[in-house]
């Protein structure tokens, strides 16, 4: 069964697909022990929209955000990137691809501790040999906050701060689509809703279109947008919700 | 808790085998070593034995001066028929079988005409056809030698250059080439190969001829049925003059290998010593892995802790690891031994010492030793670390964030300060020290040596920040983000990074210390010929140090365009009272102009006193009372001949430094030592002429005797250090290997820690050409720190052991196309020990990386 989706467009935007997904499946293994996490998912994710992708725990969530973000594979279906098929690309390609198109923020903040916290937030652009705008990089530091801690490395960094930078370093290159895979899964709940505070903004802000996924209710009252995924299919769609509306969805799809 | 440690083994498996080479390299070299001498041994004892199979008695001249030109003295044909004529004598032949020395020599000549050259023996022996007994020789192929016109050749050299029995064959002995028929092909008792010598077999007259000897080396006897050897030589020895002696066949096979034995001795223990240099770098390689596999493992340790396990358990299961894995490198490194015997023979043929076969020789002794030092080091290596392990607290494992790289401590540095200082004091001290006893001066330099390893592998840690800004410039520059990441992550555990250039550094240091002494050898060798040498060329036997006949020297002298020829003899003499002395025979008229003499006592009047049986004596010359030879002093010696001679001394000349010589220490005229030395020959010809086609033409009769410029010539003589030197580079390239090994593996080890690092890079846009790079930069950065390392302190060491034998004309002076070479190898080095790392880390799966704990 697939669930393809009417989009609902928050007025005064102009909806422009950024990623569209055709019939994604995806299995891991073969024969007796194959575990099928995507059953066939196609959506599209308009641009300027904040996205959160929402399921119980083994419903699919990373693999299909992986699969959106040219991390990985389908086993089947098509993935398209600013009108661009991924699932075709090379190694070499797709690398080239996340450059210039992807932005990431992990659970695990996944910085690079012998980096100071500008050196990290500056670190894609240096890998891909583009030039930093310090106009730019002063606005992200001030909007993360961190413009006084720039020299700090990660050690000497609070949780939440280290997940600012790595915000930061996700949006430094202003990429197509930003993708989060449970930001605030390490956090308590003050430092969570900075960073969810900062993902927001940067919505508003620059129009940044987003992809986050998570299990935490609260998060996802941000998005434009919310999709429940269960077994490997979306099976239920919200547009902005209270957290009251999503974990009455969550309980209804956790059946 | 004894499973543990088996099953960590086996669950990193490359990690071990890579741990395990640094160690089986080491071992490889000493079982190697000890394979390849005992089987030289070997072959000896079975050259020497079989010259005596059959012989129960053997007289022969008494051995009076080691190492001398010409041999023994001989045995007189007189005695042969004595000898004979005795009823408990079944058989006795005299015998011209020697080939424990330089005294029988015989150049074969190839078809170019060209004397068959290297730097091995070429022996020139007799056989009679018709003796059965006391023939050591089996024939292959035609007949024995029989009359003045015939030879026999060994089997190796027939096939080297493909003579057919019935052709001719040219000969040089002591005297003008001369033509024989090859009447037959020989081997040589059970041996495979004589390495690379030659022989020329005669009958036994024509030997005489051919190598001017009045006598014979030996006569051989065999006793009648029923007479004991005992008796034998006691019948025997009755009627013998003074400078004969007789013994049984076995004995004098044991004194024959005297000399050889002592030289595979040396050998020996010369490649047993890299061997050893490559088990300490080993152990440096042993130490810096398991110390991180610990550092690495803190969290698994830990939680054996909270399960019940004691420090103690701790420390076995970690010593337990070292054990096996000296163990299992100790026996894989015996088995490389036999691969490593075969690359030293390879090795000492391109060096030009090809040494004799025989079938290869493994004995318990060899299994033993290698087993011990393998085991023994990785055990004394794995302490440390195991020490370390039990320090981890049970809370570890509960704690986040796993490993804690600790910074270098205080105490590590005070250490390895201390270490430092008196490692420099006891190598200054050894070196520049007066009235140091030589076992205190070995002992200061030795340990100084391998103290100041140590020592500055202590401090190393706090030079690791600095040196890699220095070291990693040129890569951030080149390698963009890539190659400052490099950088960065080198100096992140700045102890691991150091233990593992400390390790190459050792070999570095080595070879530059090599590089800064030999050359500063080499210069003054070639300085103090050249202040020595006074005319336009020389002439020396192909090998140069071998004796020419007479005969080319007189030729050299009558040849158009020669203004002068000046030749010397020379041979070995025992003085009496003293040590053995080099004596050079001289023409008085001529030598002045041909040799620079410079006088410390007496004047140019002094050589014209050498016509009237007088001497000159080099400066430094020991009296057999104490004191310096002085003019007016007796002195006498022995002479491999048997005779003693006296004579006073009229001139000191001044010594130019202590390597090579061209007169020796004793220096008397021709005639006397014609008189006193047997079969008297050249070392050199030394000859001032305008043009050189007049010389060549006269000695085409001498193929052995090779015509230079000065500046050829002492080319050639210098060429053994050149030489040294080489074998030196090759042998200590070895270690340089070892700690190849060690960096392949702290790198693997870094990857295997970096995978969700290395996961993020890949995400957020690095290709996997960066990742590459960014490995194979950390790897130069590592390997370049080691060079920065090594290169100063060994040119230091240079430095102060060339100052210490300043006195002796040795001057300083910086080898800089070597040390350049020398960091272009150590920037090889890290891009070879990176490649096996940057693949596994470029091909690593990103999401797997990023999922990773
Ligand atoms: N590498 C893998 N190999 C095998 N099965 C996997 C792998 N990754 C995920 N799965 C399985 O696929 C399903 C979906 O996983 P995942 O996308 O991680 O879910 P979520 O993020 O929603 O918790 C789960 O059943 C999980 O066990
Ligand atoms: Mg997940």
């Amino acid at each position: 069964m697939n669930a393809v989706l009417e989009l609902q467009q928050p007025a005064g935007i102009e909806a422009r697909t950024v990623v569209a997904a055709q019939d994604l499946t995806r299995t891991y293994g073969a024969g007796e022990t194959a575990v099928a996490a995507l059953r066939g998912v196609s959506l599209e994710i308009p641009r300027g929209h904040l996205t959160a992708v929402m399921g119980p725990s083994g419903s699919g969530k990373s693999t299909l955000m992986h699969i959106l973000a040219g991390l990985d594979k389908p086993t089947s279906g098509t993935v398209e990137i600013d009108d661009v098929e991924i699932t075709t690309l090379r190694d070499n390609e797709l690398t080239k691809l996340r450059r210039r198109h992807i932005g990431f923020v992990f659970q695990f903040f996944n910085l690079l501790p012998m980096l100071s916290a500008e050196e990290n937030i500056t670190l894609p652009l240096s890998i891909s040999g583009a030039k930093i705008e310090r106009e730019w990089l002063e606005e992200l530091l001030d909007a993360t906050g961190l413009a006084d801690r720039r020299r700090h490395r990660p050690a000497e960094l609070s949780g939440g701060q280290q997940q600012r930078v790595a915000v930061a370093r996700a949006l430094v290159s202003r990429p197509t689509v930003l993708f989060a895979d449970e930001p605030t899964g390490n956090l308590d709940s003050q430092t969570s809703a900075e960073i969810l505070g900062l993902l927001r903004g940067a919505v508003e802000t620059y129009g940044q279109t987003t992809v986050m996924v998570t299990h935490d209710p609260k998060a996802a009252t941000i998005a434009d947008r919310v999709l429940f995924l269960a077994d490997g299919l979306i099976v239920k769609e919200l547009g902005r919700s209270s957290q009251a509306e999503i974990l009455e969805t969550l309980a209804e799809v956790g059946r | 808790m004894r499973r543990v440690a088996i099953r960590g083994l086996l669950s990193r498996k490359l990690r071990s085998a890579l741990t395990a080479f640094a160690i089986i390299l080491g071992v490889a070299m000493v079982s190697g070593t000890l394979v390849l001498t005992d089987t030289i041994e070997k072959a000896f004892d079975s050259i020497f034995s079989s010259s005596y199979a059959q012989t129960d008695a053997v007289v022969s001249g008494k051995k009076l001066v080691e190492w001398s030109q010409t041999g023994k003295a001989t045995v007189s044909p007189d005695l042969l028929r004595r000898v004979q004529a005795l009823p408990e004598v079944e058989a006795a032949a005299g015998t011209i079988l020697d080939m424990s020395g330089d005294s029988n020599q015989a150049k074969i000549l190839d078809r170019d005409g060209e004397a068959i050259q290297g730097n091995n023996p070429t022996f020139g022996l007799g056989v009679d056809p018709g003796d059965e007994t006391f023939n050591p020789f089996r024939l292959v192929e035609g007949d024995w030698a029989s009359g003045p016109n015939e030879v026999v050749i060994d089997l190796g050299t027939a096939d080297a250059e493909g003579f057919r029995v019935g052709e001719q064959v040219q000969v040089a002995g002591e005297g003008p080439v001369r033509s024989f028929t090859l009447a037959g092909i020989v081997r040589f008792g059970d041996v495979d190969s004589l390495g690379g010598a030659t022989i020329a077999l005669f009958d036994v007259a024509t030997a005489r001829q051919v190598l001017d000897k009045t006598g014979f080396d030996a006569v051989a006897v065999a006793a009648r049925d029923n007479v004991s050897a005992e008796r034998l030589i006691d019948a025997i020895g009755v009627a013998l003059p003074d400078s004969v002696e007789v013994k049984t066949g076995s004995e004098q096979a044991a004194e024959d290998g005297e000399g050889v034995g002592e030289f595979v001795t040396f050998i020996r223990y010369f490649l047993l010593a890299f061997g050893g240099i490559a088990l300490f770098v080993g152990a440096f390689v042993i130490f810096n892995t398991l110390s991180i596999t610990v550092a690495q493992r803190t969290k698994e340790l830990a939680t054996l802790r909270t399960l019940g396990a004691s420090r103690r358990q701790v420390l076995r299961s970690v010593v337990l690891e070292g054990a096996i894995l000296g163990v299992v490198a100790s026996a894989v490194g015996l088995g490389f031994g036999v691969l490593i015997a075969k690359g030293l023979t390879a090795l000492m043929r391109a060096v030009g010492l090809e040494l004799p076969q025989a079938s290869m020789v493994f004995a318990t002794r060899t299994a033993v030793a290698a087993m011990l030092t393998g085991t023994i080091v990785t055990l004394v290596a794995s302490v440390w670390p195991a020490v370390r392990a039990t320090r981890i607290s049970p809370i570890s494992a509960v704690r986040e964030g796993g490993m804690v790289v600790k910074k270098p401590s205080r105490k590590t540095l005070v250490i390895g300060l201390v270490l430092s200082a008196l490692s420099v004091a006891g190598l200054v001290n050894g070196t520049l020290g007066n009235d140091v006893s030589a076992l205190v001066r070995v002992l200061g330099i030795a340990g100084g040596v391998l103290g100041l390893f140590i020592g500055i592998a202590l401090i190393a840690p706090r030079l690791i920040r600095p040196l890699a800004r220095l070291v990693g410039l040129p890569g951030a520059r080149l390698g963009g983000t890539a190659g400052r990441l490099a950088q960065q992550n080198a100096i992140r555990d700045p102890g691991r990074t150091a233990s593992t250039a400390a390790a190459l550094m050792i070999g570095l240091t080595l070879v530059s210390f090599v590089a800064v002494f030999g050359k500063a050898l080499l210069a003054s060798d070639e300085s103090n010929l050249r202040k020595q040498l006074g005319t336009s060329h020389v002439i020396t036997s192909q090998s140069g140090w071998d004796t020419v006949p007479v005969g080319a020297g007189e030729a050299a002298a009558g040849a158009a365009g020669v203004e002068l020829a000046s030749s010397i003899r020379g041979d070995r003499a025992q003085l009496t009272g003293g040590g053995e002395v080099d004596v050079s025979g001289v023409d008085p008229a001529t030598i002045g102009r041909a040799y620079n003499f410079e006088w410390i006592e007496g004047s140019e009047a002094a050589l014209a006193s050498l016509a009237s049986g007088g001497a000159v004596v080099r400066e430094g010359l020991e009296l057999p009372g104490g004191g310096k030879a002085g003019v007016g002093d007796r002195i006498g010696f022995l002479t491999p001949a048997g005779k003693r001679v006296e004579t006073v001394v009229h001139g000191v000349y001044e010594k130019h430094g202590d390597l090579d010589q061209l007169l020796g220490q004793v220096v008397l005229s021709q005639a006397a030592f014609d008189r006193s030395f047997p079969r008297p020959a050249d070392l050199l010809t030394l000859v001032q002429a305008d043009s050189t086609a007049g010389l060549e033409h006269a000695l085409v009769a001498y193929p052995d005797a090779k015509l230079q410029t000065g500046e050829a010539f002492i080319a050639s003589w210098t060429k053994w250090l050149t030489d040294v030197m080489s074998l030196f580079y090759v042998l200590l390239a070895l270690s340089v290997i070892v700690s190849l090994f060690g960096m392949v593996n702290t790198l693997v080890l870094a990857v295997f820690e970096r995978t969700r690092e290395l996961g993020m890079l890949r995400a957020v846009g690095m290709t996997r050409r960066q990742v590459r790079r960014m490995i194979r930069h950390e790897a130069v950065v590592t390997s370049l720190i080691g060079a920065a390392l090594g290169l100063p302190l060994g040119v230091a060491l240079g430095a102060l052991v060339t100052q210490s034998l300043s006195q002796y004309g040795v001057s300083f002076s910086l080898p800089v196309v070597p040390l350049v070479a020398f960091v272009v190898v150590a920037i090889v080095a890290g891009i070879a020990a990176a490649v096996l790392p940057a693949r596994r880390a470029s091909r690593l799966n990103v999401l797997e990386a990023l999922q990773y704990e």
